[in-house]
Order: C-alpha cells, then structure tokens, then sequence
C-alpha cells in the first residue's frame, strides 16, 4: 500500500471536532493536501514531538479522541516519549504510524524500523492495545476498532515508500495553525 | 525563615493559574519539583527529555492549559530547536524555570560551559529571561504574565543554587 492510500483510508474516518496531530515531512503534507481540517495541528519542523504535543492535548481535554499521526523517523527520534504516553495512559489517546522505513521527505534515507519493530516497542512501554497492519484492506477496521477502544492505543500502518514530491506543502502560517487548531478543539 | 520558599512559590504559581507542569529534574529544583507531587490543583509530568517537555507543554497549552517545564540549563540545548522551530513561530507560550548550574565556574566540569553561555543562548534565540531572587517574584512574575498572555511566547525563570531547599 502506498502511503497516500493509508490517508485515504483513514482520513474519512476521523470526526471534525477531533484533534489530530500530525509530525512534520510527508505526514503533514499528505494530510493537508487530501483533507485540510482546522483541527489538524501541522508541525512544520521539531521533528519528534508530534507523539509529546498530543499527549499534552490529550491529558489536558480527557473528553476528546486525540490521534496522532506520526512517522516512523518521528517516532524512533522520540522513542522515550512512548514511555512518557504509557506511564500517563490517556485512555483517549490514539497514536497512528506510517511506517515507510525512510525519511522520505529528505531523499529516502533509510531508518531503522526495517529492522526495529516499532510496535513491539509501544507494547512493551504499556500502551493497551497495538496493531501492525500490512494491508490496505485491513486499515479501515482495525483504525476503527482501535479508535473505539480504551487507550493508549499504537495502529502501525507499513507503507511503501513512494511521497508524489509534487504535493503542496501546508499553506498556512504557523501562527495560523496555532489559532484555527485552539478554535477548533475549544 | 526566608520569604521565598519552594512551597511558597509553588503556591503563587498555581494562583497565577499555572496548573500544567512537566520538567527533567535537577537538584536546584528537587524542591519545587516535591512540592508539585503534594499539590490536589496541579499535576506534574516527569518528563524523559527536555524537549519532550518543550513538546507536552504546547499539548497542554493547544488544550488550554497554562504550561510550566523546569529543566536544568543543560537541557537548554536538548529544546532549543523546539523552541526555535515551534514556540517562536507558532507563538506558543510557557513559562520556563531553569536552574543555573555552573555559575561563575564554580560546579562540576560538565557545567561550566553552559552555565557561561546559557543566557546568551537564550538572548540569541530572542527568549526573555528574569533571573529570580528573594524579592523579585511579583514584578518577574508580571513581565512573565505579560509575555505569555499577550506576546504568546515563552519566558524563562533563572534559578540560582540556594534559591529553593534541595531535597536530596
């Protein structure tokens, strides 16, 4: 499954009012250029600490499903904040991996989750539910099935690396983002 | 009795609405970091890293909480490039309580260039900064209000050795 194909997969998925955090690269980008949502918050730089600042929303809005969009290099650069998400244990928090196996938005270098199993990783931190899907078939369900469940949850999506370099980057200015996410999220 | 205590300034914080803290410890700042673990109105989230703090601050402030990380200066290198790539453009406020290790060159080696250089850090990323004493908490407490209300950026409290107790 393409990349792409995950988001278009998921995306429908997610209620307006829920607040998704997206990590930098072709996460945002992705995301922004098939379903701009003013819930989205779009880190444009800090690479690592989509999973922090979705814990933060999480715990401080206990009421709302907080999804993290994260990519493998993201995760693997923070790996001690899944720790921090565990030993917290937001039951409405929902952490999301598109798991390429490279930083592909800097020319596919390689990262280490080709060898390193990320959900085995959040398992063992503590997180309550951990699903890896392979197939693009199985994106829907079990993205469902975790969001409903008790958190915090680990859906890790593997993808083939393949960003269309020709999708727009996010539009808005940081400060933008800031203001429409706060509005949104209340 | 001194007129600031950690216990006392933790209080003062959490009317001045600061209920959201996270941080990496240091001993300038076990006592403060005690005195949040006993409080009902506020949490503290240890953090694994300083720039995991950096990042669970701005959660928290998105959500609308009002933020605290307390960090030893030597993790002002492991968030300066949140700080940089995320606060300040994104205009993301918290108030920062860092201790300062390696004051006048007189700490352990592995503090002593940070303890030089922090301020300029922080002056170079165009992040103010009041260096906290006894007598000084209200006015550095406003300017700190001033900061994060109306600016949205953060500002920083320096905390010297002997400030608070050490609890260790």
């Amino acid at each position: 499954m393409k990349g792409t194909e995950a988001f278009q997969e998921l995306l429908p998925l997610i209620k307006d009012d829920e607040p998704v955090v997206h990590a930098n690269g072709f996460i945002c980008r992705e995301s922004f250029a098939l379903k701009d949502r003013k819930a989205n918050f779009y880190m444009i730089g800090s690479m690592g600490l989509a999973s922090s600042i979705g814990l933060g929303v999480a715990l401080c809005k206990p009421e709302k499903k907080v999804i993290i969009i994260d990519g493998d290099g993201n995760v693997l650069m923070a790996l001690g904040t899944l720790a921090m998400i565990a030993a917290e244990a937001p039951e409405n928090l929902f952490h999301v991996v598109i798991d390429n196996e490279v930083y592909e938005s800097t020319g596919s270098q390689r990262s280490l989750s080709g060898k390193v199993q990320l959900e085995e990783i959040a398992k063992s931190s503590g997180y309550k539910n951990v699903f890896r899907v392979e197939k693009k078939e199985d994106v829907k369900p079990q993205f469902l099935r975790l969001k409903e469940l008790p958190g915090p949850n680990f859906l890790l999506i593997k993808v083939e690396p393949c960003f269309d370099h020709s999708t727009g980057r996010v539009t808005h200015t940081p400060e933008e983002i800031t203001e429409r996410f706060m509005e949104a999220v209340g | 009795m001194p007129s600031l205590t950690s216990q006392s300034f933790i209080k003062r914080l959490i009317q001045e609405d600061y209920k959201f803290f996270t941080g990496v410890p240091c001993s300038l700042l076990s006592g403060l970091i005690y005195e949040l673990e006993d409080q009902q109105e506020a949490r503290y989230i240890p953090a694994v890293r300083e720039d995991a703090a950096v990042g669970l601050c701005t959660g928290a402030y998105l959500a609308g909480a009002r933020p605290v990380m307390l960090m030893q200066n030597s993790g002002l290198g492991y968030s300066l490039n949140a700080f940089t790539s995320l606060n300040l453009i994104y205009h993301i406020p918290m108030l920062v309580i860092m201790s300062w290790r390696g004051k006048d060159g007189k700490d352990a080696p592995e503090h002593i260039i940070m303890g030089d250089i922090d301020k300029q850090l922080l002056q170079t990323a165009g992040m103010e900064y009041s260096l906290l004493n006894e007598g000084n908490c209200d006015s550095v407490l406003q300017k700190a209000k001033k900061k994060i209300g109306e600016e949205k950026l953060p500002y920083t409290l320096i905390v010297e050795k002997g400030l608070f107790d050490e609890r260790h």
